[in-house]
């Protein structure tokens, strides 16, 4: 159980040295700087530390595999792929700094990050500014609509809209009454507002709404309130740390024996950390579950290339963005010939892609990416067949258009 | 709003305040003796429940994680006070403090290293799973014994401080320690002592604890934080204090997450604000001297 974020780039001497040399020679020809073999850097902002650390290294991990996997190939019209992983500290502030250095400082080519909607928005001011492409990994339904929006931001991310609507469409019936647990900021609220929608439209009614201060040590004190409201569905809409103990507390007050415990996304790594005994029969929609491999081909590559490369681990949810928001945008690189930003994001825009769950493609109104819905019920300890068998695939909501909001409803002309 | 559910979250809020009071207690105890602001408390809470954690999966029992954690992290912390806390009581008051800060960080890293930062899974012993209706409504059973394992422990630290020779001493070397070390007694041994306890106190709360939260390296830090403010509300120092303001503080979180759930986390500073300004030495504690 050892934790260490690998594949950091370490400098050898030789390096250093060759480095020096290198750089000795931009100075002196500097116009020639951007060569043939000039080095593509990805910058990857991401909450190494805080409560969203788990979910932060294995984005990480897989970004790094995904560069790996088109190193291996010889890379992009022969040139090596670097990714320059930044502590974002889940902090606004922070990731803006961040990034502006990757921009300013290392010079990248484009972004792939950020794990918060608060933290990505920031991300995106940034890059929107300076014209750099960004490839957001973190649920927003904002940076689709068309006040956020930004040229050169695609994102792989589910959105809470897509989520919700899944998760509730498999779980929320006619006349349900429904609880809500929310974390008080954007992520919270992006979630509230996706399971009221669909909420309405399936004819289940709230019957009552309770934010939470975001990092909650202890939810014991909101647990009467709920209890009373007398709720069919306790829909728990926070993340992280916050996830694992607010269900692991609503189960130790027996909230799982009169109400179904719902979330928008089933996080792979709390529902490690708290146990199957809290989680059992808790229900929640994901981009990436492990099992897909049964299914899906990609799927099982991916698994393949991510535990050969990390120990035999297997890729969570919150991993497979890394994955697949990086890999994408190398893809469409590789269609454009290069890193030039117009023809990348041309390419991205056509760019249909099977990375990891099936089919996938950025939609060109919002670069919003279309692709399936999962919605996960975790197993009892009894069913699981290894430690890593988590959850049960209740439904797949398909890849599709039909599952966002349409064009002209965020703000864009038809 | 009915009258059961207001009694139920006035309940909710003691339970909540039993943890805190564990932590607080230590921290008083260590100011008043030995004038030292404990900041490497928190991570001394989880460490608690690391070890806690660790014992009850090698013996397969809870409950000897609950009777050899608190043992054992209380004589570590007596290693800490003898060979780096000791050598610096003649310096100011900030050498003792940056030192435990800085031990604070290290333990969490080193937490991290063996452990992993990814949190690890604490399961409610089966005895005591399960909810009790208490009349008013549903309660978590382990977190009824959480209070009465506080209560115990409250009950024989009384005991311990006023009916023993032990805590006689403790007492008066808390008012004048330069006194007792003329009438012969060993001071230093006796601080060691408190040390050591105030530092399983919060092991133990750690333990307590961990059944009903996430095990990870960083859960020291918002209890430490939430200890500081029972201990600054309570009056630096004051055990009684320490008490009180740890039912305070969990009763006001729990009304507050009733009428105003969004605010539930700032209501203790609000509180602690409102106490500096009306009492600036806490409720309990001594006007602070010079």
């Amino acid at each position: 159980m050892t934790d260490k974020s690998k594949g950091l780039p370490s400098l050898t001497r030789r390096a250093t040295l060759a480095g020096l040399a290198a750089g000795g020679a931009t100075l002196a020809m500097p116009g020639i700087l951007r060569a043939q073999g000039e080095t593509i850097r990805i910058g990857f902002p991401t909450p190494l530390t805080g409560p969203f650390a788990a979910e932060a290294k294995d984005q990480v991990k897989s970004a790094e595999l995904a560069v790996k996997l088109i190193n291996d190939k010889g890379g992009i019209a022969g040139r090596k792929v670097e990714l320059l992983v930044r502590d974002d500290k889940l902090n606004a502030g922070e990731a803006a700094t961040r990034t502006l250095e990757l921009i300013e400082k290392d010079k990248v080519h484009a972004i792939v990050g950020a794990l918060s909607s608060a933290v990505q928005l920031a991300v995106n001011e940034v890059t929107r500014a300076r014209g750099i492409i960004y490839v957001s990994i973190s649920q927003s339904d904002t940076i689709n609509e068309i006040k956020d929006f930004s040229r050169f931001t695609f994102h792989e991310a589910l959105n809470p809209h897509m989520t919700t609507a899944a998760v509730a469409k498999h779980t929320f019936k006619k006349d349900s009454k429904v609880a809500y647990l929310v974390a008080d900021y954007a992520y919270g609220h992006e979630m509230l507002r996706g399971f009221k929608r669909a909420q309405q439209a399936i004819g289940a009614t709230s019957v009552g709404e309770i934010l939470h201060p975001f990092g909650a040590a202890d939810y014991s004190t909101f647990m009467p309130r709920l209890r009373s409201m007398r709720p069919d569905i306790l829909c728990i809409c926070n993340f992280g740390r916050d996830q694992a103990n607010s269900v692991k507390q609503a189960v130790d007050f027996g909230m799982n024996r009169q109400s179904k415990i719902v979330v928008p996304v089933l996080l792979h790594n709390q529902r490690l950390a708290i146990g199957p005994e809290a989680f059992e029969g808790v229900i929640g929609g994901a981009n990436y579950y492990w099992g897909l491999e049964d299914t899906i081909p990609t799927a099982k590559s991916f698994n393949d290339a991510f535990k050969a490369a990390n120990g035999g681990a297997y890729p969570t949810d919150y991993g497979a963005y890394g994955f697949s928001g990086v890999y994408s945008l190398l893809l469409a690189m590789e269609k454009a010939g290069g890193t030039d930003t117009d023809k990348v994001i041309a390419a991205l825009e056509a760019l249909k892609y099977d990375i990891a769950k099936g089919p996938q493609h950025y939609r060109k109104c919002d670069h919003q990416s279309v692709q399936s819905v999962l919605v996960l019920e975790s197993k009892k300890k009894a069913e699981m067949k290894n430690e890593a068998d988590l959850f049960k695939v209740l439904a797949t909501e398909p890849a599709s258009e039909t599952i966002l909001r349409s064009c002209s409803e965020l703000g864009f002309p038809a | 709003m009915d009258a059961e559910l207001i009694a139920m979250q006035l309940f909710s809020g003691v339970a909540l305040g039993a943890i805190l009071i564990m932590v607080a207690l230590g921290l008083s105890i260590i100011f008043g003796m030995l004038g030292v602001v404990n900041f490497a408390h928190g991570a001394l809470f989880m460490i608690g429940a690391y070890a806690g954690l660790w014992v009850a999966s090698l013996t397969g029992s809870f409950w000897w994680g609950l009777l050899i954690a608190p043992i054992a992290i209380g004589a570590f912390g007596m290693l800490i006070e003898r060979f780096l806390i000791r050598p610096l009581y003649k310096r100011s008051i900030d050498d003792p403090l940056l030192l435990t800060f800085g031990l604070g960080y290290v333990l969490v890293e080193a937490v991290r290293i063996v452990f992993g930062s990814d949190g690890i899974p604490f399961q409610t012993p089966p005895e005591l799973a399960g909810v009790a209706d208490l009349g008013i409504g549903f309660f978590p059973i382990y977190r009824l014994f959480v209070v009465a394992v506080v209560a115990v422990i409250l009950v024989l630290l009384w005991l311990g401080l006023e009916k023993t020779k032990f805590g006689l001493i403790v007492r008066a070397g808390a008012k004048d320690p330069q006194i007792m070390r003329v009438l012969g007694v060993d001071i230093a041994k006796v601080w060691l002592l408190v040390f050591g306890l105030g530092i399983g106190l919060t092991a133990l709360g750690g333990v307590l604890a961990a059944p009903m939260r996430n095990v990870n390296p960083e859960m020291g830090s918002l209890v430490l934080a939430e200890a500081f403010v029972v201990t600054v509300i309570g009056g630096m120092g004051s055990l009684v204090g320490a008490v009180v303001a740890g039912l305070l503080v969990g009763v006001a979180i729990s009304m507050t997450a009733l009428f105003a759930p969004e605010m539930a986390t700032i209501v203790m500073f609000a509180l602690m604000a409102l106490v500096l300004l009306v009492r600036p030495h806490g409720l309990f504690g001594k006007p602070v001297r010079g």
